[in-house]
């Protein structure tokens, strides 16, 4: 079943085609990768499905219902969740707050709210730093507040932002570790963006290229592993830089 | 003991009155406490929400005139101003935040300073509503001495105080600071920003509007200049509040007690006195550039020289 199906969108920055007629679907208990060189347009595929900018053209379903005008908080509550590649913590906010604030999107007692952030933080790792303020977390640790905020609004869909980059090896088996368990503990859907190509080959179920706004390939790990398409894109960004 | 600070302080204003001070102090009082109104009004949409208003002048005459104005057009008392200015503000934050909040960070500012202008125009001409530049004001004085008034804005302050504690402790007041820290965070979180932000332009425009319609009755006397004044009014919220401390529950009130007396003060001096505006604007620059976070927000850092000892051993995380 799909949950999210994303129909011939494009995203128009004044003369900037961020995204031309792309089309996936995303569909439910799977882990699907979105991959592709920088500037591909993935971040702003984001920003489309999770209603920071309307499509050009083209329309985003979810559960066969249109979602394209909807704005983010709207959709955070018909369950669609997500995290940004350039952490947004509540910066002044304990780590614990901020998780908080999340939670109250399904409840309007404190005490529940803090009930879920408790949950949250201990299946994140983040326990220990509950009391620290948010802005003085490590790379790492922010990475994983974007992840444990999301998973607080109880979502059935989680969109992850580069929640790999810039972390280190230990950190990366830990964050693996844990979008594994959001699948099968949780049985919350992914779409994720990532760079690490060791990552997204072992996470993901399928996925989906994009190269200049344009969809170049979509298939397991290991077709896309061999699609000449795809090694092109990217050995041409090798090449360029 | 930090708990019951509260009360403590509660307690003794209580009593003041029984000390026999005399009018002028009981005056200086009650200016104190209608400034800590304004203050912790201002506080909460500024404060915690992070929308920074230049026209809470606008929420304050408005609250001043919706007293006069009854007196004035209906006989009915002043005091009536107190409930009725509630449904007014409310009206007029809902018809603002529709307009101005969709603007982000200067430009709310900015259209926030024009508000407090436009109502300021507004009362100076509209002569036959307003008397204009005459102003209002009350034949009859409820009471001569000060008591009352002294135990009325006492009680709206406490009001005040209590009603901010407890949304601060709620879902609302996090979605406040949560707004404050992120937007676009708080969005894709779930917290639909332009209403929460409305909604705390409303509790800081009726708190504010309540202390002008304290004021009206209070003072006796209103004109546009005086409740709808950029300077005295606009600027020297933000003043009150930066100086003792956005974003807590004390600031705005540290920030009255020493700006009121400092005001006093500065316009005693001959000579300088006339010029106590550019020496708020002093201070602010140096309240802004020393302690960013006011004097109860950097508490810590203002001690500090203070208490050597503790200096080497304490790490604050942020
Ligand atoms: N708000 C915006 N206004 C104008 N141009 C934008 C905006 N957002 C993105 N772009 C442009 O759209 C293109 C796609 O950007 P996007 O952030 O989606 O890429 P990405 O695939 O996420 O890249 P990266 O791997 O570097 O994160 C880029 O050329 C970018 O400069
Ligand atoms: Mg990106």
């Amino acid at each position: 079943m799909s949950l999210i199906e994303v129909r011939n969108v494009s995203k128009q920055f004044g003369g900037l085609a961020a995204l031309t007629d792309v089309s996936f679907v995303l569909n439910k208990g799977e882990i699907l990768g979105l991959i592709g060189p920088n500037g591909a347009g993935k971040t702003t595929m984001f920003n489309v499905i999770n209603g920071f900018y309307p499509p050009t053209k083209g329309d985003v379903l979810l559960k066969g219902e249109k979602v394209s005008n909807l704005k983010p908080h709207v959709l955070c509550k018909l369950g669609v969740a997500r995290t940004f590649q350039v952490v947004k913590p509540l910066q002044r906010m304990s780590t614990l707050d901020n998780v908080i604030a999340s939670a109250f999107i399904r409840t309007k007692s404190k005490a529940q709210a803090e009930e879920i952030s408790m949950e949250v933080l201990k299946f994140t790792n983040l326990y220990e730093d509950r009391m620290f303020i948010s802005k003085g977390l490590p790379l790492g640790k922010r990475k994983r507040l974007e992840i444990a905020r999301a998973l607080a609004t109880k979502p059935e869909i989680i969109l992850l932002d580069e929640s790999f980059a810039g972390l280190n090896p230990t950190e990366i088996n830990e964050q693996i570790e844990i979008v594994n368990k959001i699948r099968t503990d949780k049985g919350i859907t992914i779409l994720i963006i990532e760079h690490h190509m060791r990552v997204i080959m072992s996470i993901s179920d399928r996925i989906v290229v994009l190269s200049y706004g344009q969809k170049i390939a979509e298939g397991t790990p290991l077709e896309i592993g061999r699609n000449p398409v795809v090694i092109e894109a990217y050995l041409g960004e090798a090449h360029n830089a | 003991m930090k708990k019951f600070l509260p009360l403590i302080v509660f307690a003794l204003l209580c009593i003041v009155p029984f000390f026999g001070l005399s009018t002028y102090v009981m005056h200086i009082l009650i200016l104190v406490l209608i400034w800590s109104v304004i203050g912790m009004g201002w506080n909460i949409l500024g404060g915690y929400t992070g929308q920074v208003s230049f026209g809470h002048a606008a929420f304050f005459g408005m609250g001043a005139y919706a007293a006069g104005l009854l007196y004035q057009h209906l006989g009915i008392s002043a005091w009536w101003g107190l409930p009725v200015c509630v449904l007014i503000l409310t009206a007029l934050s809902l018809i603002v935040g529709y307009i101005c909040l969709r603007l982000r960070g200067a430009y709310f500012a900015l259209a926030t300073l024009a508000l407090g202008e436009i109502c300021r125009v507004a009362a100076e001409n509209l002569v036959d509503f307003t008397k204009g530049n005459m102003g209002i004001m009350l034949r009859e004085r409820t009471w001569v001495d000060k008591t009352w008034y002294f135990y009325i804005i006492l009680l709206i302050a406490a009001g005040t105080y209590i009603l901010i504690k407890m949304v601060m402790e709620s879902k609302l007041g996090y979605y406040f600071v949560a707004i404050r820290e992120d937007q676009d965070a708080a969005e894709s979180l779930g917290i639909n920003t332009t209403f929460y932000k409305t909604i705390s332009l409303c509790i800081s425009g009726v708190l504010t509007g309540i202390a002008g319609a304290y004021y009206m009755n209070y003072m006796g006397y209103i004109d546009p200049s005086t409740v709808f004044p950029l300077s005295e009014v606009s600027i020297a919220t933000v003043v009150v509040v930066m100086v003792g401390g956005a974003a807590t529950y004390w600031g705005p009130i540290v920030g009255a007690v020493i700006m009121v007396f400092l005001a006093e003060e500065i316009r005693s001096i001959p000579f300088i006195g006339a010029a106590h505006q550019t020496i708020f604007g002093i201070i602010l620059i140096l309240i802004i550039m020393f302690l960013p976070n006011g004097i109860v927000g950097d508490f810590r850092k203002l001690i500090k020289p203070l208490s050597r000892a503790k200096r080497e051993c304490h790490h604050e995380f942020n």
